[in-house]
């Protein structure tokens, strides 16, 4: 393999031919925002969080599937990007209904984080508030649309990690969501070996283990009672 | 098959043809308005008239003057027939035995079709579609039996860089520097694909041609299958087009007969194969990544390039992918030259171009241009201007992807170059007229709905940012939205155009764009003062 010299931000670097930028950029700490690209599964370039200017290219390119070539002059985070970037978790915020405080995933979600990096202070789009069920008949996982970014992740790691293909997108535009097998509910469904790569794979809290979620915090005061009872009135039968 | 067989098809098809032919046109819009039955009758007339020794009536293809039809011609007459109903067929037959008739005339001096210059139209309206032997009569197949006879590969591909032709379904890239990249790709296997997924609302150029004169498209195919190396062909058509398909397979089983396509064309090494594709009915399977897509039966979403689909298409093979209009070129330019091609046009745009003529225009229908033509000439003259003698307000062309441009720039020539730099495309060939009672947020607002739907929900720019945009323009269209709302609306056409995946997405700011750019009055009369929805002493502000 060729060694190929470019330019990432004004640094040299060099790297093996056949890379990708974006795995150039992460081998040299040159961190580059992504939501769809996932490391195991081939990259859809879809989230165009990780776009990057090339000199010479009037396109921005997207650094996950964009492969390297000698005397590439890169930028990877300008002024337009950010600006660019913020505008895309924008709209991501608005697209459907993201709200942190009631999620599974508060506090480690890769989509907060980076809204929180980006400092998208707040979304300056107005709310869609799409009306997406929330589809738990599985046994032990669950599916929430209202915080699915659409990434294709889970697709993905179904289909080329466990070689199941429960999961794929059906609909287009807005009502493009995730379906498992021909579109039945996950519980049903006779392809899913419930290896819960999916849940591994999502960036936001679309894709839970049941019983995470906040509603189903349980207190069990019943329990407190039963061993108080047992104690004082030697009670053991509730 | 040889040269002296396509000889004895073509003077038999000669010989047989009467002296009179009354031509019927059978393409979907004049069928729609009950042509087929039109036809029935015409021939009934004809049997019982006793005139069947001398008259032929032959469905052919569009006749191009759609907003007439259905439309009949008589060429012992040199007449144009208009909206003939199957009631007046017989007294239209009478009229050969020196009967009179009430049927409107057309005129073919007028500049509808004065000024037509038929290069790809050239058999539509003429030839039976669905009899090789008709197209065949016509120089039918003889490029491609040059082509297979006395060129090389090299050669062919050189002289479709020499004739200038560009891609005609929109982004005009040069076609033979296209075929040159497919065919240099070393691959014991590559495609040829025919883009015939028209999709833009007001646009049927594409379909014409394939209801009129399959063969030709076929012809085209099969000499850029030599030309790049391929032995496959597959031909992406949208099913809303259920004529198109019929006309398309009865040409291909005529042609497979004839061994015209198959193994050993012409008694030549090279072969080659067609098959058709049904698209589903998504706009964005015109894109070409999510067309390859959609026939390897995967779900149609675009892909991001590179690899092109030159170096890596279907099925990981090198793949061409032209449209339907461009390969309908091919077999006049190896028939006639690319010489002769490269003298009509402009400088940088060669050839003719179709157009779909649609919306607030007196004639509607299919016409074919030469390049460098101006709007000005297509709308007033050939299109007879606005009815009801309103002003024309606007041209939009390319369809969603596509710009409007407004009267002033009229005297706009049609080309790749000029309609770009007034923010609009070529795009296909849709070529919608707006008059002056037209609101042209409400326009913008109708292409953004479109691409909202169309949408195919991989990227979000395209897919989150296409509805924000609608949601703005609504907002701007009920006078609820103020300059901050503007504001928004431009930086979000900015980022979706600049951060898509595809060309819908790039693309789909353009009619808001442009016009905002030459219509920007309009949106700011709907604009409400930027205090608009604060309170002043517990009650909202009125509206404007």
């Amino acid at each position: 393999m060729a060694a190929k010299t470019l330019t990432i931000d004004g640094t040299q670097v060099s790297a093996e031919e056949g890379a990708t930028v974006l795995q150039v950029a992460r081998d040299h700490g040159i961190e580059i925002p992504t939501l769809c690209h996932l490391e195991g599964v081939y990259d859809v370039g879809a989230c165009r969080l990780c776009l990057v200017e090339v000199a010479g290219i009037a396109k921005l390119l997207p650094a996950c599937t964009t492969k390297i070539s000698e005397g590439m002059e890169l930028k990877t985070n300008s002024e337009r990007l950010q600006k660019y970037r913020r505008m895309t978790l924008e709209l991501l915020f608005a697209e459907r209904s993201h709200v942190c405080a009631v999620c599974v995933s508060n506090g480690h979600c890769e989509l907060q984080t980076l809204a929180y990096s980006h400092g998208m202070e707040h979304v300056r789009y107005d709310y869609c508030f799409p009306k997406w069920k929330v589809d738990v008949t599985h046994r032990l996982f669950g599916m929430d649309h209202n915080r699915c970014i659409l990434c294709a992740r889970c697709v993905r790691v179904c289909w080329h990690i466990e070689g199941a293909g429960t999961k794929n997108v059906s609909g287009r535009g807005a009502s493009a969501n995730i379906i498992n097998d021909l579109n039945q509910p996950w519980g049903q469904s006779d392809s899913c070996t419930e290896c819960g790569k999916c849940v591994m794979s999502c960036p936001t809290g679309a894709l839970f283990h049941k019983g995470s979620t906040v509603a189903e915090m349980v207190h069990d005061r019943d329990k407190l009672e039963f061993i108080v009872n047992a104690r004082e009135k030697k009670q053991w039968i509730v | 098959m040889v040269n002296e067989d396509l000889n004895v098809i073509a003077e038999k098809e000669q010989a047989a043809r009467k002296k009179i032919v009354i031509r019927c046109c059978m393409a979907a819009g004049c069928m729609s308005s009950k042509s087929e039955a039109v036809k029935k009758n015409l021939e009934q007339a004809v049997n019982e008239a006793e005139l069947s020794d001398g008259v032929e009536v032959r469905g052919v293809g569009c006749m191009k003057l759609c907003c007439e039809g259905p439309l009949v011609s008589v060429d012992s007459q040199n007449a144009l027939y208009e909206k003939v109903t199957p009631e007046n067929a017989l007294e239209l037959v009478q009229t050969l035995k020196g009967g009179n008739t009430g049927i409107k005339r057309g005129d073919w001096n007028h500049p509808f079709f004065k000024k037509q210059m038929s290069i790809v139209l050239a058999n539509s309206g003429e030839i039976d579609p669905e009899r090789i032997e008709a197209y065949i009569a016509v120089e039918g197949y003889q490029a491609l039996l040059t082509v297979l006879r006395e060129m090389t590969p090299k050669q062919v591909v050189e002289e479709m860089v020499k004739s200038g032709l560009r891609g005609r379904g929109g982004a005009g890239f040069p076609t033979g520097i296209k075929w040159g990249t497919v065919a240099k790709t070393e691959s014991a296997q590559k495609y040829v694909i025919c883009n015939a997924d028209e999709g833009d609302p007001g646009a049927f150029m594409d379909r014409s041609v394939l209801e009129s004169d399959p063969h030709s498209v076929l012809e085209g195919m099969a000499i850029a299958a030599y030309a790049v190396g391929a032995n496959q062909g597959f031909i992406y058509v949208r099913a809303e087009y259920p004529l198109a398909i019929k006309r398309l397979q009865t040409a291909i089983k005529q042609a497979k007969q004839l061994g015209l396509l198959g193994s050993s064309i012409f008694e030549s090494p090279f072969n080659f194969n067609i098959d058709i594709r049904i698209g589903a009915g998504a706009f964005v399977c015109g894109e070409e990544t999510a067309l390859m897509a959609s026939v390897e039966g995967k779900r149609g979403t675009p892909r991001p390039r590179p690899p092109f689909p030159a170096e890596s298409g279907l099925w990981g093979c090198p793949t061409l992918i032209n449209n339907v209009e461009t390969f309908a070129n091919v077999p006049p330019i190896y028939r006639k030259g690319a010489e002769w091609f490269a003298s009509i046009g402009t400088e940088k745009s060669k050839g003719t171009k179709v157009f779909a003529l649609a919306g607030k225009i007196n004639n509607t229908g299919l016409i074919e241009v030469p390049m460098g033509t101006t709007l000005r000439q297509i709308v007033e003259e050939m299109g007879g201007g606005a009815p009801d003698g309103r002003e024309i307000k606007a041209v939009q062309t390319g369809g969603p992807s596509g710009g409007c441009i407004p009267a002033q720039h009229l005297d706009t020539p049609v080309d790749y170059d000029s309609l770009m730099k007034l923010g609009s495309i070529m795009g296909s060939g849709g070529m919608i007229v707006m008059d002056d009672s037209t609101r042209m947020v409400d326009v913008a607002r109708y292409f953004m709905e479109f691409c909202v739907d169309e949408s195919c929900g991989k990227c979000v720019p395209c897919r989150a940012g296409t509805q924000q945009m609608l949601h703005l323009l609504e907002k701007i269209l009920n006078r609820k939205a103020t300059g901050h709302d503007l504001a928004k609306l431009e930086e979000l056409c900015d980022m979706v155009r600049h951060t898509s995946l595809c060309g819908l997405g790039q693309t789909a700011p353009n009619p808001t764009l442009s016009t905002l750019r030459f219509f920007r009055k309009e949106y700011e009369e709907l604009l409400q003062p930027e205090e608009f929805g604060r309170y002043e002493n517990g009650e909202a502000r009125a509206l404007k």
